[in-house]
């Protein structure tokens, strides 16, 4: 219990602190919220070409959760080397605790800007587009979006401990932008996909988080949704510490961690 | 100082030559743009395969660019070479289109590419008569955007964040260039602003070029695409000349 304990007060501190770090970042702060707005409003004016309000509504729920995914997948990527340029990544993975308890926090602050950004779309979408975004199920819609960002955050843990070792994880990143954006379902039905490219896309999180989320304002059942993200998250976050052991002990080990 | 300057300037400051950054940001991200907005058509029931394929390739040679011109400012300033470079004699007309010219031209191959393989993976069907007017358009698309480019260089003299500037102005693009949604679909104030920005008319000539057009019939959009390029040339050239006073004279080079 004790080291429960221990563990949640490593991760809320660090979240704070990450936090704070990414409130002052033009890139990972401000740019995280903005970018995504030029998509959605694009995305929008071509889904109010088609003339159907429906489709707006459906649009403009998955334009406000788009961001959350480019939150992730650019400033995860590059997280450990950003460390690395701050010359404190070497104290990152020496402090006395797990490395996933020093990670973990800054992709969880990473999604908690995925956050805001959500919410600047809706409100963009409502001002500029009219549109109203109904939810039925207030908590279940609550649930599911807390759900869609935890496990997102241990999507971006995992991904930014495997890249620890590749000097250019950033563009990785930068790479996994617009499949994310493709392949979640945020504004193109998985109907529309091959067989094997929806059996990619149910491996990711977001997915099961928009399928809930869309649920949850349509007033239908998000729950088995919910704990399928749920589900993934965990087993994100499960291979992300186990990786980040021995991913960070093999380049301790090696001498490869700095990557000079 | 124009040619040889420019080149190794290009190679010394721009990091995405090494293969790791430069296949997944310039070679396989333009083809997952295409791809995201080709489905977000069909999702939507608008727009052809064609129009997001045309739009998409060549907006997107602005990420080469402007985030190189941005880089042609704080590359020197992140390897402590901006103080050095400007306090040469060399002329900065010289020095700033040297640096340009292998922007343009890698511009132009990321457009092309991304058209060529993104029309493969689509099965949009290319006509082999129409790539040349094609090849012409995205060069002076590219030219285009490396004008607006400098204009940007100049900013980047005083905003440390040009990855944020570079992403800021290349969502603008997007918006409002008819890249996605004709210009006749949006609303008027923004098709009027979108008509004075560099890639809008080249991308609705290159639609043109590919549906069957000559070049004679699309000439008069490349000419205003390169009159809207230059202009955006000329100012980038000037603002350069007066940050740069400014900057040494208020001693906010290096932005420390």
């Amino acid at each position: 219990m004790r080291g429960f304990m221990r563990g949640a007060r490593v991760l809320g501190v660090g979240w704070i602190l990450q936090l704070k770090i990414l409130a002052v970042s033009a890139f990972d702060g401000i740019l995280n919220i903005i970018y995504p707005l030029f998509f959605a409003t694009t995305a929008l004016l071509m889904f109010r070409q088609s003339g159907d309000p429906q489709a707006l509504v459906y649009a403009g729920l998955g334009a406000a959760v788009m961001g959350t995914w480019s939150a992730m997948a650019t400033s995860a990527s590059g997280a450990l080397q950003g460390q690395r340029w701050q010359g404190t990544l070497e104290l990152l993975v020496t402090a006395p605790t797990r490395v996933a308890l020093a990670v973990l926090p800054i992709t969880a602050a990473l999604a908690t800007v995925a956050l805001y950004s959500l919410v600047a779309t809706l409100i963009w979408g409502r001002v500029l587009f009219g549109i109203e975004v109904h939810i039925a199920s207030p908590l279940a819609f609550a649930v599911a979006l807390l759900v869609t960002l935890a496990s997102l955050a241990t999507f971006g843990f995992l991904l930014s401990v495997t890249v620890v070792r590749y000097r250019t994880g950033w563009a990785l990143g930068n790479l996994l932008e617009y499949p994310g954006w493709l392949l979640c379902g945020f504004l193109v039905p998985l109907d529309l996909f091959p067989e094997w490219v929806r059996v990619i896309a149910r491996a990711l999180p977001p997915t099961w988080g928009m399928d809930a989320i869309r649920a949850a304002a349509a007033g239908l059942d998000p729950w088995f949704d919910i704990a399928v993200c749920a589900g993934l998250g965990v087993g994100y976050a499960a291979l992300g510490a186990f990786l980040s052991e021995r991913l960070i002990d093999s380049a301790r080990r090696h001498a490869t961690l700095a990557l000079t | 100082m124009l040619t040889v300057g420019g080149v190794i300037s290009f190679r010394g400051l721009f990091n995405w030559l090494n293969p790791y950054v430069y296949v997944p940001t310039m070679l396989v991200a333009p083809i997952f743009q295409i791809l995201l907005f080709v489905y977000i058509g069909r999702s939507a029931g608008v727009g052809t395969d064609a129009f997001y394929l045309v739009g998409n390739a060549v907006q997107y040679a602005s990420i080469p660019c402007l985030f190189a011109m941005a880089n042609t400012i704080a590359g020197e300033r992140w390897t402590q070479t901006l103080g050095i470079v400007l306090s040469t004699p060399a002329n900065r007309v010289a020095l700033f289109v040297g640096r340009s010219l292998p922007v343009i031209a890698n511009g132009w191959f990321v457009a092309m590419f991304s058209l060529f393989v993104g029309g493969w993976v689509l099965g949009v069907d290319l006509p082999v008569s129409a790539w040349p007017g094609i090849a012409l358009t995205i060069a002076i698309a590219s030219a285009s955007c490396t004008g607006l480019g400098l204009l940007q260089a100049a900013l980047a003299l005083r905003v440390r964040s040009t990855a944020v500037l570079s992403n800021i102005v290349f969502g603008v693009l997007l918006v409002f260039t008819g890249t996605n949604v004709a210009l006749d679909s949006l609303p008027e104030w923004m098709a009027t602003a979108g008509r004075l920005m560099p890639l809008t008319h080249a991308i609705e000539a290159c639609r043109e070029v590919v549906a069957g057009a000559s070049l004679s019939a699309v000439a008069p959009l490349l000419l205003r695409e390169g009159l809207i390029g230059a202009v955006f040339a000329v100012l980038g050239l000037a603002a350069l000349r007066w940050v740069e006073a400014e900057s040494r004279r208020h001693a906010t080079l290096e932005l420390q």
